[in-house]
């Protein structure tokens, strides 16, 4: 099985340089993320660079799992959370419960970890049943979480959850500083973008997608379909879990708000605005939701945003099925695009379970 | 290989599936004999120590109850929606929302709770029609896209309400009739001059339950008597062939959306007379109907009562006896389901 694909690969991508390989939009994409601390103010760079690049991330992990996989889960929010939560209790915090103080090589990996265990587990629990199923029971599981922290004071300290968590000093940097939190931010999108767009291309990514398409197929051809599922769900919870990291050091603290069901919807909105088809989707997505979030307040009122927003959800919903993606697809000069179509005649043929 | 072993199995696993199922006949005919005693007798002191008190065990499976009813109320029309159309409908908590405020505001107007209850069910059976004509009839054959439109819409629903009705929390005023407790054939404890404790409950939560086995009794005549019934449970099991023979799919739609709806608005206003009326609402409902039918079964309205039985007993009892972990409860039952039966209790093989 490795060999044939291995091969075909080999075949269709004859001696390319690795420049080439990348492509001409990842590269110039690249030069401008890495020159924007240039340009912007330390609130462009924070509270739009940096905070975009983690809500993309933790669409990327929903990405991961729709796109790849047909699962849409709205527990992503609640992983990141569980990463989130763990640094509070390790770390150190100000609420004066828990805090052990470890150091933020330590805790950071181990909340890394836990938060993918953690999506591996919701992972096995949604994979029970297909479908639709999934989103009902990724939510359930994500509103069971946020009343759980909520009402659980010996834990998770309750409503107020955890304050003062402070992004480490390492390396004479101090992280949270906007240009290298930036960076920070900057470099793990980019591991977790090149990973999802590596671990698509695998064996493992193809048989994933494969059990997208025809799961009764994959199984009676011998491949553990329940496997290969919440191995995604592994994966979907380390981008998540990193993210999540990394939001603590954002916001500098954690409660059950961070998690609730506004949030977890808000990253679904975020995937879909962007689009599912390519991991750069929800990065754009998260741009675009930020943005509005930000600059839509003058036109409509921090107020109701909510209804701006669901309103340009329930658009896209409606005209492009594949997001800004999808629009990008449609409106773009038709040149040498073949490969790429084919590849939305496969997703669209698919949608029709 | 498989087939020698399961037809060397077969006739011993037929016999072992008879034992047991004779087995939860006598556990089951041995619960309901403890659950009587524990009602009706004395409790002796180490049960006391045990459950804390009678009166707080009583009256946690009666909050249970009338829960459990406010539940079927909100979920049937969640399942009933589903069964027939595949589209999970994750706004069906802002129906119930709405219909709270509207039955609210009716009742506010006229003085007249029943007229509130009436409101909440009109005004939330058409809104259940403009939705499934306007929205859902179009996006017909995808189910992912029709469950994100139903996001979309509970966010947008969300914030107009919060707009239009502020964070407050409403009341709707339950009429005189209703309101004021009543005392229960159920001694809860004896005073020491020898005086009987009789448990004293509130009269509007038996009624709540009244009203949801009554509506849930109705809910299945309409269903296996009556000819609208069996266009639907025809559409449940074959959409193609029920169109192909004649009938006007889209007019079975209308009506179950319509009555799916009407039932969340009905739900919302008994729930609102019976809790209160706030943001935030439509998000516990939503993940009690969920809940409910993901234990119960999706489709089935049978399924939809014995998992708002669960669900409404385990957490108020969760509620009483371990009160920081209550949603803990509700969350293995659901997860235990899952794993031993993926489609629910009552829900066929998916």
């Amino acid at each position: 099985m490795t060999d044939l694909a291995s091969a075909g690969r080999n075949t269709s991508l004859p001696a390319r340089s690795w420049l080439e390989r990348i492509g001409t939009g990842h590269i110039l994409l690249a030069v401008f993320l890495l020159i924007y601390p240039l340009m912007a103010s330390d609130f462009f760079l924070t509270q739009i660079g940096g905070y975009s690049l983690v809500l993309g991330m933790i669409a990327l992990s929903l990405m991961l799992l729709a796109g790849y996989g047909g699962m849409v889960s709205l527990a992503q929010i609640t992983v990141a959370g569980a990463a989130g939560y763990t640094v509070a209790i390790f770390g150190e915090n100000n609420s004066g419960i828990y805090g052990f103080g470890w150091p933020w090589w330590l805790y950071a990996p181990f909340a890394i970890l836990l938060a993918s265990l953690m999506s591996a587990l919701i992972g096995w629990i949604a994979v029970r049943t297909e479908g639709i199923y999934t989103i009902m029971i990724t939510l359930a599981v994500a509103t069971a979480c946020f009343y759980f922290a909520q009402q659980n004071y010996a834990l998770f300290n309750g409503f107020p959850g955890y304050n003062g968590l402070r992004a480490p000093e390492a390396f004479g940097v101090y992280w949270r500083d906007p240009v290298p939190y930036y960076y920070l931010c900057l470099a793990t999108a980019t591991i977790a973008y090149a990973a999802v767009l590596y671990a698509a291309r695998s064996t493992f990514g193809l048989s994933l997608q494969a059990i997208r398409d025809n799961p009764r197929r994959m199984r009676a051809i011998g491949f553990d379909v329940t496997a290969h599922k919440v191995f995604a769900w592994w994966l979907a919870g380390l981008i998540a879990g990193a993210a999540g990291v990394l939001l603590v050091w954002f916001n500098g603290r954690i409660s059950p708000g961070t998690i609730s069901v506004g949030p977890a919807i808000n990253i679904l909105v975020i995937a879909i605005i962007g689009g599912l088809r390519h991991p750069i989707g929800p990065f754009l997505g998260a741009v675009v939701v930020v943005m509005m979030q930000t600059f839509a307040i003058d036109i409509v009122g921090a107020e109701r945003f909510n209804t701006l927003i669901g309103l340009v959800f329930l658009a896209i919903v409606f005209v492009s099925p594949d997001g800004i993606l999808g629009l990008w697809e449609r409106f773009k000069p038709r040149t040498g695009g073949e490969d790429w179509s084919s590849f939305v005649k496969g997703r669209s043929d698919k949608t029709k379970t | 290989m498989t087939d020698s072993t399961s037809a060397s199995k077969g006739p011993l696993a037929q016999s072992a599936t008879l034992t047991t199922r004779q087995l939860a006949w006598f556990a089951g005919l041995i619960a309901v004999g403890i659950f009587i005693w524990l009602v009706f007798a004395q409790w002796p002191d180490w049960l006391k120590g045990l459950l804390i008190s009678k009166k707080a065990f009583l009256s946690a499976i009666l909050n249970g109850l009338t829960l459990a009813g406010l539940y079927f109320l909100v979920a049937s029309g969640f399942t009933l929606v589903f069964g027939l159309m595949r589209n999970v409908n994750l706004a069906h908590g802002s129906l119930y929302l709405l219909g709270a405020y509207i039955g609210y505001e009716a009742a506010e107007l006229t003085g007249y709770w029943l007229v509130g209850v009436a409101a909440g069910f009109l005004v939330l059976a058409i809104v259940g029609l403009i939705m499934q004509i306007v929205v859902f009839r179009r996006l017909e054959g995808d189910d992912l896209r029709q469950t994100l439109v139903t996001i979309g819409i509970s966010v947008v629903a969300a914030d107009l309400m919060l707009a239009f009705w502020g964070g407050n929390t409403y009341q709707i005023l339950t009429p005189d009739w209703l309101s004021g407790a009543i005392k229960l054939p159920v001694v809860t404890a004896v005073r020491s001059n020898g005086t009987e404790v009789f448990l004293v409950y509130p009269f509007y939560r038996l009624v709540v339950l009244a009203a949801a086995i009554v509506i849930g009794i109705g809910l299945w005549l309409l269903i296996n008597r009556t000819r609208v019934g069996s266009m639907i449970r025809a559409g449940v099991d074959d959409r193609d062939m029920l169109s192909a023979s004649g009938v006007n799919v889209h007019f079975v739609f209308a009506i179950v959306f319509a009555l799916g709806a009407a039932l969340a608005g009905l739900a919302g206003v008994v729930g609102g007379s019976a809790l209160s009326v706030a943001p935030g609402e439509d998000v516990r409902y939503l993940l009690a109907s969920l809940v409910v039918v993901i234990v119960g079964g999706m489709g089935s309205i049978t399924g939809a009562a014995v998992g708002a039985l669960i669900i409404g007993l385990a957490e108020q009892i969760g509620l009483v006896y371990f009160p920081t972990y209550g949603v803990v409860l509700t969350f293995v039952i659901m997860v235990v389901t899952l794993a031993l039966r993926p489609q629910g209790i009552m829900g066929r093989s998916l």
